[in-house]
């Protein structure tokens, strides 16, 4: 598995809370005694954004003029809900992950044209994230969840035979770029274990045969429902785009909960237990 | 014997109980913005709501360490990057019933004066965004969030904000640095992010359940709030059972109910087997046996186990797993999570899951049960943030209940379980 433990130590966090509290001319913050460093970066920034704002190009995008215009549109949408700019980091590279299906060098390129950053500081938070892919995942990009809890029930036989059905391992694309496979941590529906993602959308309850089925009928272009989610699964790239923040209008599809969800409500109410009136 | 109390989850076999109509009218924010802000923390306070994130502090006293009149912004973040092994009800919550938490997020805005909402949602739980996404946009359509709500004066904007895959970024100061736009690295403390949050500004972090449950203490009262529960951990909490029960899902009961009680309404472990160890509430809680089943889960009596509640995820395993094999999986987990910022949790980690894989191969000795006991006495107490801490719990925990299962390892060169029994699939 990648992801081994960095070493990565920016002592930024510290830095920027000073920096952001000494712009609202506060000089209050506890620094609770240690000197502060100046390993910010921050001349990079300065220089940066005083070149932005000076006009002098820095055109090195690859992205098409007619892209480039529909990203900067998106962008500024999203770049204006936050009160600092550079909170929009995250969204934006989930934005350029909605065009190229991974966070690019010309996507991150342009997420520090945006934002008035070094490529470098926008590069060091997306290596941070499993959710930033380095090279192209599939239309499908399928998730087998191997922690402890789906592993005993069940996924780790689901991983075994999966990756050996579609011939990837993880953070692998199939050579035709519709699948890819990876090994997930807990995703937050353990109740509905052994859980499966697709395009971050829940497949529950699977097995070793359902999973198989599963990419089969993915490869092969028919049309599939997540268990609790669209009528329509959407590829990795129009699901990139709902995570920068720009919703596809699907939220009503789908079931308000199902399975296990209802199960203790379905207990209650057979029982006739309430929560107290109120008084 | 203590009985389910459905509130959160009271609405959630309805069909549109994630639309505005299916889920009422905000009186509860209406009546809040009618209140001085500091009776609406108050209210809180009385209530004994404790944080259901995990740690459990007091809610309202969080609130009412937010300085008021120091002239700057105040912001409110809601803790929605639910990933703690086992913690699975935040997600059906904001799937079924996203407006509990729009309203709550307006009261609790209000109270604490802020101007300024987020939801730092996990990325990864695709249709529960858009659900957030829905909800929020719903709530600005009928003037429930913006500029002069309900007439009070009071502006509130709320921006859904999806994370990108980094369980750290639940642990509220890297979140705050997440959400910033940098790598989710928790920050020293103090300063807390009530007074140096986001943007170096006064920030109140909740978990979604707490601020879920706010508007229900408003509309019917601190009192009937606190009838629910034990002393000191008062009101109602999803418990989320998990593993091998007979009917798996989520179970909203007074906290202070205990596991027995849970099972008996949930089937039992499933058929033909017994429990073996437990989880009270996400892998970074010290795992329970069959002698705990009387525990009353709340704050107090498991911590007086030796546990903690936590999330309240009740992982379930029964005899035919393999404790080494859990242990390894979790430890496995937690270096994966580690953000690397502290060499005790990013060291520890690392070199806890290379002896775990030995033992699970049967290729260790006794003397490795003291290694890893002893690493985890080095990591324990020793970095920023409670990760690492919690990446210690299954260690001990397992070492201390289930130690001759992990010499029997030792003894036949390997893993004494058959690990097909322990599938959904391997006992039909």
């Amino acid at each position: 598995m990648s992801g081994e433990p960095t070493s990565e130590r920016s002592g930024r966090p510290r830095d920027e809370a000073v920096r952001v509290a000494n712009e609202e001319g506060s000089a209050t913050v506890d620094t609770g005694g240690e000197p502060t460093s100046e390993r910010s970066g921050r001349p990079r920034d300065e220089a940066v954004r005083v070149a932005n704002e000076e006009g002098s190009a820095i055109v090195s995008t690859g992205y098409t003029p007619e892209v480039r215009e529909r990203l900067e549109r998106d962008a500024k949408e999203i770049i204006g809900r936050y009160p600092k700019p550079r909170s929009a980091l995250l969204p934006l590279l989930h934005l350029v992950q909605s065009e190229d299906g991974y966070v690019s060098d010309d996507g991150q390129e342009f997420c520090a044209e945006m934002l008035g950053l070094s490529k470098a500081e926008v590069v060091g938070v997306s290596t941070f994230y499993t959710m930033y892919k380095r090279k192209p995942m599939g239309d499908y990009h399928v998730g087998v969840c191997i922690n402890t809890l789906c592993a005993v029930m069940g996924g780790d036989q689901i991983w075994d035979e999966l990756s050996e059905h579609a011939g990837v391992g993880h953070d692998e694309t199939t050579p035709d770029g519709k699948i890819s496979l990876e090994r997930l941590e807990c995703n937050a529906a353990c109740d509905f274990a052994p859980v499966m993602m697709v395009n971050w959308e829940f497949f529950d309850n699977q097995t070793p045969a359902s999973a198989k089925q599963l990419v089969d009928d993915l490869r092969d272009g028919k049309e599939i429902s997540p268990t609790r989610g669209p009528k329509k699964l959407c590829t990795f790239k129009e699901a990139s785009r709902v995570l920068s923040g720009l919703p596809d209008g699907l939220a009503a599809d789908g079931p308000s909960a199902s399975g296990p969800s209802l199960e203790g409500l379905k207990i209650a109410k057979a029982n006739g237990w309430k929560a107290p009136e109120a008084p | 014997m203590t009985t389910l109390t459905p509130v959160l989850t009271a609405n959630w076999d309805q069909p549109n109980s994630f639309t505005l109509e299916g889920y009422g009218d905000y009186s509860a924010a209406r009546k809040a913005l009618g209140m001085d802000p500091d009776a609406v923390i108050q209210a809180v306070k009385d209530s004994g709501l404790r944080g259901r994130g995990g740690a459990g502090f007091p809610t309202g006293m969080k609130w009412g360490f937010i300085p008021q009149g120091d002239g700057k912004p105040h912001y409110l973040v809601v803790n929605a990057d639910e990933s703690e092994p086992g913690t699975c009800k935040d997600i059906p919550l904001m799937m079924a019933n996203p407006h509990s938490l729009v309203e709550g997020i307006i009261i609790t805005s209000y109270a604490i004066r802020a101007n300024h909402a987020f939801i730092y949602v996990r990325g990864e739980v695709l249709h529960v965004i858009r659900r957030l996404q829905a909800a929020v946009a719903e709530a600005y359509d009928k003037g429930l969030l913006g500029k002069d709500l309900f007439g009070s004066g009071f502006d509130l904007e709320l921006v859904v904000h999806s994370g990108a895959g980094a369980y750290i970024c639940g642990e509220e100061t890297a979140l705050l640095d997440s959400l910033e736009g940098y790598r989710g690295q928790p920050r020293l403390k103090p300063p807390f992010p009530a007074v140096a949050g986001l943007y170096a500004s006064p920030t109140v972090v909740n978990n979604v359940e707490s601020v879920a449950s706010v508007p229900s203490i408003i509309s019917n009262g601190a009192e009937w709030f606190a009838g629910m529960g034990t002393e000191k951990s008062k009101g109602f909490g999803i418990f989320s059972l998990s593993g091998h029960v007979t009917r798996p899902g989520q179970y909203e009961a007074p906290l202070g109910i205990t596991l027995r009680e849970l099972l008996d309404m949930a089937g039992g472990i499933r058929e033909g087997h017994q429990i073996k160890f437990w989880t009270p509430g996400g892998s970074s809680t010290p795992i329970f046996t069959d002698e705990h089943l009387d525990v009353p889960l709340d704050f107090e009596s498991v911590g007086a186990k030796g546990s903690m509640l936590g999330t309240r995820a009740l992982q379930i395993f029964d005899e035919t797993t393999c404790v080494v094999r859990a242990v390894l999986r979790w430890t496995e987990f937690y270096a994966h999570e580690s953000c690397g910022k502290c060499t005790p949790c990013r060291e520890g980690t690392y070199w806890l899951k290379q002896v775990l894989k030995r033992l699970e191969k049967g290729q260790g000795t006794e003397e490795d049960l003291t290694t890893i006991t002893d690493i985890a006495d080095n990591i324990l107490g020793r970095s920023f943030c409670a990760l690492g801490d919690g990446a210690t719990s299954p260690i001990h925990s397992s070492v201390k209940y289930f130690r001759d299962e992990y010499l029997k390892h030792f003894e036949i060169g390997g893993c004494p379980f058959d690990h097909a029994p322990s599938t959904v699939w391997g006992t039909r």
